[in-house]
């Protein structure tokens, strides 16, 4: 079973507490709710004694202008309550809204404070789960469940003041059915329970197999077992529809069953008014009131019955959503942060040590980076080369603290980066990563990425000096041109450049470019190269290049395999020596020396 | 509503039980009706006993007794129309969730590259449960109302038709109420939808650029964007409880004038002596019995809209033709193949593609023998074989098997002459033995094991603790990139087809194991017909014939030796190739 299956039980105390905390700000609301539902669920008990007024006192005595007064009273009754039943159903609804808006908003910012580490553990399709599904269901409990289970109660507690008040023994003759009305429906929510479960599994069962065949809809038919999953098929749709037939069966049961309890109750109050109308303490007002309270009576206790439902549910949401807000996968900041406030983009590993599992023991542990030491001084530019899974991308990851590592420490300026809040680190270092990822919004909001310190001058700026200007421009709006979801109607070479102008906006001391790979045509190869040039001018750098024009300006070249340094050098003395990058160089670059083929990914695919 | 017509065949299927149910309505509404009629015979009957002081207690026995008893029958008669009416409905249901399985099965390759799987999931689920629901409630209910209403009505008219009239006015106002609202509902519950699926698209973006947001130290930007949409979100809903929460009261209020009418009207009347004061008891009980169906009849006809809209959807899927079948060229005669496959002058384009993706192909190659495929991503590899076992038919030229154009060839003599392994593994949710015999009718679990061996997957499975029993993806284990392309080989294996068609299905094993798999699969190929495409020159080189694929056209060809003393793109891939296996040694 996975997490979103377990449906545990329907109300539990801590869970309970701490649901309810949210409803703090706007308990005067909830107050007001569930005054108001006492107010209507009083009134629902008035109809049953105005008809009893009105035949035991005015049509009795033939008094028509009495009768008048009475209709006109009960019209007045009605009108008022429906304004104030409808005005406690949208209090209500605003009451649950309200609370769930908060508690998704709180997800939502946790989940922005996480750490990488807990993204790369949880798929994201479970955490969108969290912040949309997840909280819907509690919106249920909270604008239907709470307010409600008051208002049923009271119309139960409203119906059985006035019967016993009009007639004790008729009202305990008429109430002797309930008995058999609990067990019935105690029954019935049991069976239909597990119907309902066997229903979802099966559902379950019929959608996990369309996904799976519609997406191997091609292995399907190159086997040719179109026949076998349709077989396959059949059974499971079979399943679900004999699961369904059998709670049909315990519905088509239970209604029929509550309405036969309703009617011998109906049985019992004629026997009876017939055995106490001789004693002359039974009038036809009182009898016709029973009637009516009679059939009045079944549908709060069935409302409540069902409440359960959405109880159990709630409960399993609410459990997995704490589970995620207890999660404290991030990284602390230090309590006494050191102020970071000019940089100048001194760089310097020393003897870094690490992994992102770390094992129990250093001997077990399966390092990404070993012992790795470095100095960039402010200005450089330095190219980090080494063959896939060399331990590269890692060491840009942990430059801005995504991950922190096991031994040795990192300096910025000479400062240990643990002793820098975090957002104080980062602002001044721009990463332009390898997949560009492009929000859906506009060009300029993907520069800026809403940043309203960068106005749109400087935005225009970083877009002209990086070379983006040009496309933009032609674009029919523009820097305000929608950008779709991931920016699918851009090229390739477009994203990119779009990426650089943003790292360029930001304007940082310290530079991460990890270069992307892909083909893009000659012109476009040469406006990015030019466009590196001038994003790594007059600011440390640190590029993962690709990219032999990148290579040949940079200060220095540090060769990295297998999680160690293994050179490093200048283009020059690095050839010279005929290591590790002599043999990258014949593999990635030389060929890039005519310039006319680009970069080409084929054969690196080990 | 005429896409509903749609469902005659299936309707027609259970005819008998839907009149049978038919009928159980009207029989249980029959003795419905009676029971308010008694409880005014008996307050009558309590009445009279009060003034005259002479109760006759067995009368009110009578009563009581009959009411009980006519419900109970009605109930028996309401139990029946469930079990046969909503019973139907998810029969046809099921009917119609394999028939809609059945065609998409049909449907080429091309469609589910343009369709999203998600909106074929909503059709087969949200789509078929909405024409369900239209079938179910949208038969029963109306019979149902207008059983009780003619009959209600035709009673109260009997007894007092100027108080029926009268207090029949608020009524169709509220099936009109509920009809009118249900709609602005609906309407407005698709607006707060449409937020929603924003919101959860939003979050998705989120989380998928959290690198990003982090990076640039976004995440107070990134929370008000989504405080924006969620508050947004907050509004629809409100919107919608504004209108949803008008339905019950003013239901009850609508409702409440009759009683009101009847009250003062009836009143007067029994004062007056037109009328007696049961049978105004029975009055109420009548107003009461025609609530419901006045509500249903509002809601019934919103249901009928939404299957219908529903239905509408369902029917453009059904009524895609397939574009890949047997057609009346096909010679039916044909059921097996030997394995010459040849291309002559081959063109193909993808749909709504401007570009062609393979240009001019001539290709021979004799059965028995082995044909390697070599050349960069997106040079038209995988569509040429993909057009072997025609998942994609040719836009201009003519692909032949055996000599015969394989449009001549039924789909399933050829596909089942094709082991095919595809570059994306794509293994079910099931056991590895049923994975691995997938690929076959008559799988032993000798053959199974056999096929392993030949895959090398055998001695992993071995590893496992339930063996060839283990369940695999979500609910199982999760196999290695590796792992999963050996068992894939092992389906494609156990075919023992006449053509094997590997689509860089070796790039996640190591050489050796490689190498292993490959020595195996030579001794069972022998005399059957290879395609391999892969980008390691270790896997093609004792290939028969290479071809180096470019832009969508064979640019080279020839055996391995022939290829490196050309000196073109199979040598410049030999070369690097070499220069890595050295670098791997450092």
């Amino acid at each position: 079973m996975t997490d979103e299956e377990i449906l545990g039980k329907a109300y539990d105390t801590s869970l309970m507490k701490r649901l309810l905390k949210y409803l703090r700000p706007y308990k005067w609301h909830v107050v007001l709710g569930i005054v108001l539902s006492i107010v209507v669920s009083s009134m629902e008990a008035v109809r049953p004694y105005f008809t009893k007024i009105a035949v035991d006192e005015n049509i009795a005595n033939g008094d028509h202008e009495g009768l008048l007064f009475t209709a006109l009273a009960f019209l007045g009754v009605l009108v008022f309550r429906g304004l104030i039943q409808y005005f406690n159903a949208y209090l209500t609804q605003w009451i649950g809204q309200k609370t769930i808006f908060d508690l998704r908003m709180q997800v939502f910012e946790h989940l922005q404070n996480l750490g990488l580490k807990f993204y790369d553990k949880n798929p994201i399709g479970r955490l969108i789960t969290r912040v949309t599904n997840d909280i819907e269901v509690l919106n249920e409990m909270f604008s239907s469940g709470i307010v409600m289970v008051f208002s049923d109660v009271f119309t139960i507690i409203g119906i059985l003041y006035f019967m016993f008040s009009m007639n004790w023994k008729l009202a305990l003759i008429s109430l002797s059915v309930l008995p058999l009305l609990f067990y019935g429906t105690f029954l019935f929510r049991k069976k239909a329970r597990e119907a309902y479960r066997e229903v979802r599994i099966q559902i379950a069962r019929i959608n996990t197999f369309m996904q799976e065949h519609i997406t191997g809809m091609m292995v399907d038919q190159v086997f040719n077992r179109e026949a076998k999953s349709y077989n396959q098929f059949d059974n499971i749709n079979a399943a679900h529809r004999d699961a369904n037939i059998k709670s049909i069966f315990y519905y088509a049961l239970f209604y029929p069953g509550v309405d036969l309890i309703g009617a011998i109750a109906i049985g019992l109050i004629i026997w009876y008014a017939g055995v106490e109308a001789i004693g002359g303490t039974v009038t036809i007002g009182t009898v016709m009131a029973f009637l009516q309270f009679n059939e009045m009576f079944w549908r709060p206790i069935r409302d409540l019955s069902e409440k359960y439902n959405i109880m159990q549910t709630a409960m399993a949401s609410s459990e997995r959503l704490f589970k995620l807000l207890d999660d404290r996968t991030m990284i602390d900041d230090p309590v006494a942060p050191v102020p970071l406030n000019a940089v100048r983009g001194d760089i310097e590993f020393r003897n870094v040590w690490f992994a992102y599992n770390p094992g129990p023991t250093d001997a077990e542990t399966e390092w990404i980076l070993k012992n790795i030491s470095f100095t960039i001084k402010a200005g450089e530019t330095a190219a980090f080369v080494g063959h896939t899974g060399a331990g590269k991308t890692t060491i840009i990851s942990l430059l801005g603290r995504f991950y922190d590592v096991q031994k040795g420490e990192i300096l910025i300026d000479g400062v240990n980066i643990k002793d820098i809040r975090q957002k104080d680190l980062r602002k001044h270092i721009s990463v332009v990563l390898q997949d560009v990822f492009l929000f859906s919004g506009d060009i300029a909001s993907n520069i800026n990425l809403g940043n309203e310190a960068i106005s749109f001058e400087a935005v225009q700026r970083a877009a002209r000096t990086v070379g983006a200007n040009g496309f933009i421009e032609q674009l029919s709006n523009t820097y305000h041109a929608e950008v779709k979801e991931r920016g699918s109607t851009l090229s390739v070479g477009q994203k990119q450049l779009i990426s650089f102008a943003r790292a360029l906006a930001f304007n940082p001391a310290i530079l991460i470019l990890d270069e992307a790979t892909s083909n893009v045509d000659t012109e476009t190869e040469l406006l990015i190269q030019s466009a590196i040039h001038s994003l790594l001018e007059g600011r440390t750098s640190i590029v993962i290049a690709h990219r032999l024009s990148t290579i040949q300006n940079a200060d220095k070249i540090i060769v990295m395999h297998k999680g160690e340094i293994r050179e490093t050098g200048t283009h020059q003395e690095l050839l010279a020596h005929g290591g590790i990058y002599y043999k990258l160089y014949q593999l990635q670059y030389k060929e890039q020396e005519t310039g006319s083929r680009p970069v080409v990914q084929i054969g690196l695919r080990v | 509503m005429k896409s509903l017509l749609r469902l005659r065949p299936y309707l027609a299927r259970y005819k008998r039980t839907l009149l049978l149910g038919l009928l159980t309505v009207v029989a249980s509404n029959l003795f419905t009706v009676a029971q308010p009629t008694f409880v005014g015979h008996a307050v009558d009957s309590l009445k009279r006993g009060l003034e005259t002081n002479n109760l006759e207690q067995t009368d009110l026995l009578f009563w009581a007794g009959a009411i009980v008893l006519f419900n109970l029958i009605a109930g028996g008669f309401t139990f029946l129309t469930r079990q046969t009416i909503i019973v139907v409905s998810r029969k046809i249901e099921y009917d119609m969730r394999n028939d809609f399985l059945g065609h998409i099965q049909k449907l080429s390759l091309s469609y589910f590259q343009n369709t999203p799987t998600g909106d074929l999931m909503a059709h087969a689920t949200n789509d078929i449960s909405a024409v369900r629901n239209s079938l179910g409630p949208g038969i029963m209910y109306p019979t149902d109302t207008l059983m009780t209403f003619t009959m209600a009505i035709a009673v109260m008219l009997y007894t007092d038709w100027q108080l029926t009239l009268l207090a029949m006015i608020p009524l169709p106002l509220v099936s009109f109420a509920v009809y009118r609202l249900g709609k602005l509902v609906h309407q407005k519950f698709e607006e707060r939808q449409e937020q929603y699926s924003n919101l959860t698209t939003r979050a998705q973006e989120n989380l998928s650029g959290i690198r990003v947001v982090k990076a640039y130290v976004r995440e107070a930007h990134e929370i008000g964007l989504f405080r924006v949409m969620s508050f947004d979100y907050l509004k629809k809903n409100l919107v919608l409880a504004r209108v949803q929460s008008i339905m019950w009261p003013l239901m009850f209020l609508l409702v409440g004038f009759s009683l009101v009418i009847t009250l003062y009207v009836g009143g007067l009347r029994v004062i007056n002596h037109n009328l007696t004061i049961g049978q105004l008891t029975a009055f109420f009980g009548y107003l009461v019995m025609l609530i419901w169906p006045m509500i249903a009849f509002g809601w019934v006809i919103n249901i009928l809209q939404q299957g219908a809209a529903s239905m509408g959807r369902l029917a453009k899927i059904l009524d895609t033709e397939p574009e890949i079948r047997d057609t009346a060229t096909t010679d039916h005669a044909i059921s097996h193949v030997r394995g010459e496959i040849e291309f002559r002058n081959v063109h193909f384009t993808h749909k709504g593609a401007n570009r062609e993706s393979l240009t001019g192909i001539d290709l021979t190659v004799p059965a028995g023998t082995t044909l390697a495929i070599v050349g960069y991503t997106g040079a038209g590899k995988s569509t040429l074989v993909n057009m072997m076992s025609r998942m994609y038919d040719v836009t201009s030229g003519e692909l032949c098997i055996d000599g015969r154009n394989v449009k001549e060839i039924p789909l399933q003599a050829l596909r089942s002459n094709i082991g095919y392994v595809p570059q994306e593994t794509f293994l079910f949710s099931d056991t590895i033995s049923e994975n691995i015999g997938y690929g076959t009718d008559n799988g032993t679990d000798e053959h199974v094991q056999e096929a392993a061996e030949i895959s090398r997957i055998a001695h992993d499975v071995s590893d496992f603790p339930k063996g060839y029993a283990t369940m695999l993806g979500e609910r199982g284990i999760t196999l290695s990139g590796g792992q999963k392309q050996r068992t894939s080989i092992a389906r494609a294996v156990i075919r023992t087809p006449k053509i094997l068609i590997l689509d860089d299905a070796l790039s996640a094993v190591d050489t050796y194991t490689e190498e292993e798999i490959l020595k195996r699969l030579r001794t069972i190929m022998k005399g059957r017909t290879s395609i391999i495409i892969s980008h390691r020159i270790s896997t093609v080189k004792d290939a028969d014939q290479i071809i180096v694929l470019n832009e969508g056209r064979i640019v080279e060809r020839g055996s391995h030796d022939e290829l490196v003393d050309l000196g073109g793109i199979y040598a410049e891939l030999h070369r690097k190739q070499l220069l890595e296996e050295e670098l791997e040694q450092l």
